[in-house]
């Protein structure tokens, strides 16, 4: 069967994406995340080095961009799990919801770290 | 593949999911409460420098994001590339063999 617009436009499918999209963006990331912190072998001052470059604006941005589809792919995978291990119960139709505002949480408390 | 090894594969993504969702939530409040103030490493190994209790967090952690990551991918690659096959599965065995060595290399690297 053919997935085309109807099928697309629904909040599950929306939730799909963003999850796929979240979990490929969080896997290119993890291999640089580790090579920066492996600096530490060099040294207190070549992570201090890399870290310095990260507080760039654009790179903090793009650090808050991450953190936010982290927590995006958690509360989207803790999801999934509740509908795929849990019996069903009507408040599951509420996860959606849950997921999208804990990610909101989460960008806003690290937006206030920063 | 076979029905078993997918099976196989179904379940090592959701109980790394499960390992992975318990380690985000510590590290998601790690990093709020870490970037208050902006990173330093005298600060990052600071916390984790001989620190044992977290390099056994961090093991934990790299161990079930090697298991999780490559999983998802191969999903991605197969739906959306169309790559399949023997050539995919050793992909993505070389991908969760990369990351379990960079991750426990970042984690020696900090504790050590």
């Amino acid at each position: 069967m053919r997935s085309d617009f109807r099928a697309r436009n629904h909040p599950a499918w929306w939730a799909f994406l963003v999850h796929r999209l979240s979990g490929l963006a969080l896997a290119v990331f993890l291999p640089v995340h580790f090579l920066v912190l492996g600096q530490a072998l060099a040294g207190e001052a070549a992570l201090d080095g890399l870290l310095a470059w990260t507080q760039r604006p654009l790179v903090k941005t793009a650090e808050w961009g991450l953190v936010v589809l982290l927590a995006a792919h958690l509360t989207g995978g803790l999801r999934l799990l509740a509908l795929e291990f849990l019996p069903w119960r009507d408040w599951q139709k509420s996860l959606l919801a849950a997921a999208a505002g804990l990610t909101i949480v989460a960008g806003l408390a690290l937006a206030l770290a920063l | 593949m076979s029905a078993r090894a997918e099976t196989r594969l179904w379940i090592a993504q959701r109980a790394s999911a499960v390992a992975l969702a318990l380690c985000v939530v510590v590290h998601l409040v790690v990093i709020i409460y870490a970037m208050r103030g902006g990173l330093s490493a005298a600060e990052i190994l600071g916390r984790t420098r001989g620190n044992v209790g977290w390099a056994a967090f961090y093991t934990v952690f790299v161990l079930a994001a090697a298991v999780h990551a490559p999983i998802g991918l191969r999903a991605i690659a197969m739906e959306w590339l169309g790559w399949r096959g023997r050539s995919l599965s050793i992909a993505m065995h070389l991908a969760a063999l990369g990351l379990a060595v960079l991750g426990l290399r970042a984690v020696w690297a900090v504790f050590a």
